[in-house]
């Protein structure tokens, strides 16, 4: 087997792509957060529609954007097939009797919270993504800020944002800190930093997120 | 001191296997865990029933062959104890206490609690050593190594391969297990020579005895009778990737 193929198929290099993409995606959700942030301000839109012009034009950001379609889909078919592998390894037959350890709700669940994340990932896209590059936005009917305002102003939406956002939250929780792990990066000096530095993450960007819903659902 | 005992009871690897409840009376609290297995194995003996299988070795927390699942935890409920160590003290009168052998499709159960961990040794074989005829014994103190360096080494090695790691990860994985076998050779000068062939083959022989990835949960730490540290499995997966992008082309 070629070197390469054996590296990414061992059970560390599937986790190296796990890492790789999954601190990828967290540089996207900063990103993203940072640009959405701007429909709290209040000037009508007018800032937020502006991005969203640029965003749509710029060439860096189209080839940006197809790395990131990538990678999200690179991590959830990756997850998917270790979910399955570490299952098959577990063979079969559990334990009748099973106290809790040190490990934390959210590093159990990684691909449960990961399943929840690609289905609010895949609703989000239809609703706006697709809308804001093929559909109404697109065509120039609706403004890029009035649609998302719509949008929220339907409870059960707006609810479903903020909700996600908790599974987000504990995934990112355990995600961040584990990512750095999992590509060896552990020293006694830095690691305290990057476990505090993914806890404020994982707290700080569900919580931006999930004050844009609820700003146009109450205000 | 007074207990239920509900085992697990398996003839043989085929066979589906099945719980069994024994009431077991007159242990003291200074027997150990293995000890209280002798007594209701004695019982069963007079009964003319068959006494239920279990691995041991030393008795004194060093040989790692005491594999079984107590009350829901690897080793029962003391931290850093392995099975042999622990005592019946640390149990109340009158608890039910149930015994499970390690689950993993790489450790097969051949009898009761006794399961097959040859794996681990073919884990080993891959790479867990260092070859070098070894002649006379030199003298202790003729390769300096740094004192912190040594202490990180002989940390890892105190792993005993007794699975525990294994048996309570929930993906099965021996990371831990094959991290502190790394780290006892890659750190020291000794096994510095064959650093990068050493973690791409033992890396190589995890896999394919069918042992999980690692979710850096800490269930294998929290459990470990040795305490063996996380960092050794960082130190692994950097060893790997760093073996894996350097090593000249076999």
């Amino acid at each position: 087997m070629n070197w390469i193929t054996e590296f990414f198929t061992s059970t560390i290099g599937k986790k190296v792509i796990m890492s790789l993409t999954g601190l990828f995606l967290c540089l996207f959700l900063l990103i993203h957060l940072v640009g959405n942030l701007q429909l709290l301000l209040n000037d009508g839109g007018a800032a937020f529609n502006a991005y969203s012009e640029m965003m749509s034009k710029n060439p860096f950001i189209k080839a940006v954007s197809f790395i990131l379609y990538f990678s999200i889909l690179l991590h959830t078919v990756r997850g998917i097939l270790l979910w399955q592998q570490n299952r098959a390894a577990r063979g079969g037959v559990g334990y009748a009797v099973k106290k809790a350890n040190d490990a934390s709700f959210a590093s159990r669940n990684m691909a449960l919270l990961g399943s929840l994340m690609f289905i609010f990932i895949a609703i989000h896209m239809a609703q706006f993504w697709y809308q804001f590059k093929f559909g109404d936005v697109a065509s120039g009917s609706i403004a890029p800020y009035d649609k998302i305002a719509t949008a929220f102003e339907v409870p059960w939406i707006a609810i479903l944002y903020v909700v996600a956002q908790i599974a987000i939250a504990f995934h990112l929780w355990h995600g961040f800190q584990s990512a750095f792990q999992t590509l060896g990066l552990n020293h006694s000096k830095y690691t305290p930093m990057v476990k505090g530095l993914g806890y404020v993450f994982s707290i700080l960007v569900p919580l931006g997120f999930a004050i844009i819903p609820l700003k146009f659902l109450l205000g | 001191m007074k207990f239920t005992i509900k085992v697990w009871r398996q003839n043989g690897p085929k066979d589906k296997g099945r719980f069994e409840t024994y009431p077991l009376d007159g242990i003291d609290d200074d027997m150990s865990f293995l000890e209280m297995i002798d007594v209701l194995n004695q019982n069963l003996l007079t009964e003319k029933k068959d006494p239920v299988t279990f691995d041991h070795d030393c008795r004194e927390g060093i040989c790692g062959m005491c594999s079984m699942y107590i009350n829901g935890t690897p080793h029962g409920p003391e931290k850093a104890t392995t099975t042999c160590q622990l005592h019946m003290r640390s149990f109340k009168d009158g608890d039910t206490i149930t015994i499970e052998p390690w689950r993993a499709k790489a450790f097969p159960v051949i009898k009761d609690l006794m399961v097959d961990r040859s794996a681990f040794d073919r884990i080993i074989q891959a790479g867990g050593y260092i070859s070098i005829n070894t002649g006379n014994a030199i003298d202790a103190n003729a390769i300096p190594i740094e004192k912190d360096l040594s202490n990180e080494a002989m940390n890892a090695a105190v792993c005993i391969g007794c699975g525990a790691c294994v048996a309570s990860c929930k993906n099965s994985s021996a990371m831990l297990f094959l991290s502190a076998k790394v780290s006892h050779l890659n750190l020291l000068p000794q096994g510095k020579a064959e650093a990068k062939r050493r973690v791409n083959s033992m890396m190589k022989a995890h896999d394919s005895e069918g042992f999980g990835a690692c979710t850096n949960t800490g269930a294998c730490h929290a459990v470990c009778p040795k305490e063996i540290s996380l960092t050794n499995i960082a130190r692994l997966n950097r060893e790997y990737i760093g073996a894996s992008l350097t090593s000249e082309k076999e």
